[in-house]
């Protein structure tokens, strides 16, 4: 079992996305994250791909990928050098005991406040997936309120 | 000029060349069966379910290398043709299915008769699309037919809503040019892997070639043909690749796999280097994989990347059209004298590829089909369902040329043969066009008997006749100690009897020969092996359709047979 980082270049057409991914479910393999946006190119979506599993099953996965008739070019990139970020908005409990060290821990970070109320702060943080889990970590004992990732984007 | 969709997808079939298309009409394809009605050039053949006008197209497309066309309805029309387009991706069968859509406007609205036919057909279909626009559709009509017949071929469906058949396009025009930036098959293997190749080649001293669907789709049997004799190496051909090298040259030494001939398994397990060509491992045919020709390398050539190192680990890789790689390697390949390796695999192959024992009193289904083949010469067309006469199919009558053998192997389909045969009528109309029947399959779609008479299609349907869902009644009594569960096709699924035929009381469930005759279609049933030449030749000699039941040995099995898992040269006789 690995995890990959797979990025696909692709015909903005309704239906590519469920056609690539239909191709890991057909074999039981769950996504753990997928994104998708228009490229330079508005012909052309982008998507990572992030999934993990038996090596030679994703072999077959990439090649498949690259057969199907939307698909334009199929990276998986742990063959190369990537840079590779997460976006994380998140919304932490904040009361006057904790205000200090909640926002202590997110300069740490260096995440930036998205959104400020009486009760609570949300940070917005981009980082690599790994990162991302440890901000997560250090605000979980604060209460968190709401979260959501992007999943991974690559380049 | 200013055409409708409808008229728009009649003139894209018209440019594409298309002879014949099977089909069945419904609410949101009228627009185009309106525009179906006035076009002659067109052979318009009304089938009686929708699946049949699918599995004709296959037919028709296996028999001629053209593409297969049909239509269907949205909703219920679209969703039977699914079998037939499953079937067609699992064969690499160009096809092009056009199926309506209810108006864009009612889309996702469980609107009558809607499905989300994209959706559904995604997985069996090599692609497909939903036209958003009338403006769209020329171009999208085009891109269908390239893909589906270029490449390794398939299905690719074309989803049309009501209101773009309506639409009209103003400045209409039929692309010439297809151009798809993602799309561009590798045809020529690459130079340096085929030069690997010749060198492997030389160098083995206990070579196979292992041909497959491949050689069929690309044409290249005479190719084939040439490498096998320029260096008398053995052939042996997967069920697909059957006729694609000739059935009864010297160097043919049958079919391998779960129900291949002893001498191609043990050539298999036994050599140094598979030669596969346009095969793809599939596991009916290796066996259990890690048992697998355990002392061979392997060169794989094949048009599909995604195919190689799938389920074999393979050596040297060439992807490429069949027909390109042989072409080029037949120019650098040494020749080799046939040796001891030879006359090892000619020990295996005997006389005979497959026997069995014949009977005086009982019709062997075996010997039916060795009938056939002596009466046609090979000279024939052979269509076939999918169970025990599917294999007898294989194993007795010996393929000659290719797109002879007509048949379901990937998905194996009941029900395929008789319309898949109705549909190679069409495309070949020199040859005489047989469907060999079980009487299991053909009761998936018997209903086409009536497309059959009533458009004198000469399909001549055998239907060996043994009571039994006879392929699964095989596996109950060697793997499930004989408990028949609901594989009698005379009695009830909980018959007390049914621990053997002998207490049986029931006959002929349904009498094909009547319900042949109420379809208008001439039948003859045969209980006698004495009469089994004469009633084939009754059959063959009515001009158009004719149905030949025969009362066969009821628990005949097919032999040789490798279990499922099992290694190839674990082998089960009778």
């Amino acid at each position: 079992m690995s995890t990959h980082t797979i990025s696909i270049l692709t015909e903005n057409h309704s239906g590519s996305l469920s056609r690539i991914a239909g191709l890991f479910s057909s074999r039981g393999y769950n996504i753990s994250t997928l994104t998708v946006a228009e490229t330079d190119d508005p012909t052309m979506s982008r998507m990572t791909i992030v999934v993990s599993g038996d090596e030679e099953i994703l072999e077959q996965i990439v090649k498949q990928l690259n057969k199907l008739i939307d698909v334009v070019k199929v990276i998986d990139f742990n063959d190369m050098p990537k840079i590779e970020r997460e976006l994380l908005l998140v919304t932490v409990d904040l009361n006057r005991a904790s205000r200090h060290e909640v926002v202590e821990t997110a300069n740490l970070f260096n995440a930036t406040v998205a959104g400020v109320t009486p009760s609570s702060v949300t940070f917005e943080f981009s980082g690599e997936r790994e990162r991302v889990d440890d901000f997560m970590t250090m605000l979980k004992p604060y209460g968190i309120r709401d979260v959501v990732r992007s999943g991974a984007v690559a380049i | 000029m200013n055409k409708t969709g409808a008229q728009i997808v009649i003139d894209a079939m018209l440019k594409e060349d298309v002879e014949v298309v099977f089909g069945y009409p419904g609410g949101v394809v009228i627009p185009i069966f309106d525009v179906l009605y006035d076009t002659k050039e067109i052979n318009f053949i009304l089938t009686r379910h929708e699946q049949a006008a699918a599995h004709a197209a296959d037919g028709f497309a296996r028999a001629t290398g053209k593409t297969g066309v049909c239509i269907a309805t949205s909703g219920p029309g679209a969703t039977n043709i699914m079998t037939g387009l499953a079937t067609a991706y699992l064969d690499s069968i160009p096809m092009v299915a056009i199926t309506g859509q209810v108006a864009s406007p009612l889309l996702g609205t469980d609107a009558f008769q809607e499905a989300d036919i994209v959706g559904i057909s995604r997985p069996i279909t090599k692609h497909n699309f939903l036209v958003k626009s009338v403006d769209e559709l020329p171009k999208v009509l085009k891109q269908a037919f390239h893909i589906a017949n270029t490449g390794r071929p398939g299905p690719v469906l074309v989803d049309i809503p009501l209101d773009v058949s309506r639409g009209v396009m103003e400045n209409y025009s039929y692309p010439e040019e297809v151009s798809l930036r993602s799309y561009k098959p590798n045809l020529n293997g690459h130079a340096k892997q085929i030069e690997k190749a010749a060198e492997m080649i030389s160098q083995s001293k206990k070579p196979v070639i292992f041909a497959g669907g491949g050689i069929i789709h690309s044409g290249a049997d005479k190719e084939l043909k040439e490498l096998a004799e320029k260096t008398n190496i053995p052939v042996t051909t997967t069920f697909m690749g059957l006729g694609g090298f000739p059935g009864d040259h010297p160097l043919f030494i049958g079919m391998p796999g779960m129900h291949g001939a002893k001498c191609a398994n043990f050539t298999l397990q036994e050599c140094d280097l598979i030669i596969s060509v346009g095969a793809r491992f599939d596991d009916r045919v290796t066996g259990y994989v890690q048992s697998f020709a355990p002392n061979a390398s392997i060169i794989h050539m094949d048009i599909d990347p995604a195919a190689i190192s799938k389920i074999i680990k393979v050596d040297v890789p060439v992807v490429g059209d069949a027909k390109n790689i042989l072409t080029a390697l037949n120019k650098i390949i040494k020749k080799r004298k046939a040796d001891s390796w030879n006359d090892q695999v000619n020990e295996w192959k005997g006389e005979k590829l497959f026997s069995y024992t014949d009977s005086d009193s009982e019709i062997k289904p075996q010997a039916v089909i060795e009938k056939l083949y002596d009466i046609t010469k090979g000279e024939a067309l052979v269509a076939t369902e999918v169970g025990q006469h599917q294999m007898w199919a294989a194993q007795y009558f010996r393929y000659l040329k290719p797109r002879t053998l007509i048949s379901s192997g990937g998905l194996g389909t009941m029900g395929f043969g008789m319309p898949a045969a109705m549909g190679a009528a069409f495309g070949n109309r020199s040859l005489p066009v047989v469907d060999i029947a079980g009487d299991g399959s053909i009761q998936m779609n018997i209903q086409e008997l009536a497309t059959l008479a009533i458009n004198n299609i000469p399909v001549k349907v055998i239907i060996l006749n043994n009571s039994y869902l006879g392929m699964v009644r095989q596996w109950q009594q060697l793997f499930f100690n004989r408990r028949y569960s609901s594989t009698c096709l005379r009695g009830g699924s909980l018959c007390p009897v049914c621990n053997g035929p002998e207490n049986c009381t029931k006959k002929y469930i349904p009498d094909f020969v009547k319900l042949a005759e109420s379809y208008n279609v001439a039948a003859f049933r045969c209980d006698e092996p004495a009469e089994v030449e004469n009633v084939l030749r009754k059959g063959l000699e009515v001009d158009g359709p004719a149905v030949m039941e025969f009362i066969v040995s009821q628990e005949e099995n097919v032999y040789p047979m490798v279990p499922a898992g099992k290694p190839l040269d674990d082998i089960l006789e009778g």
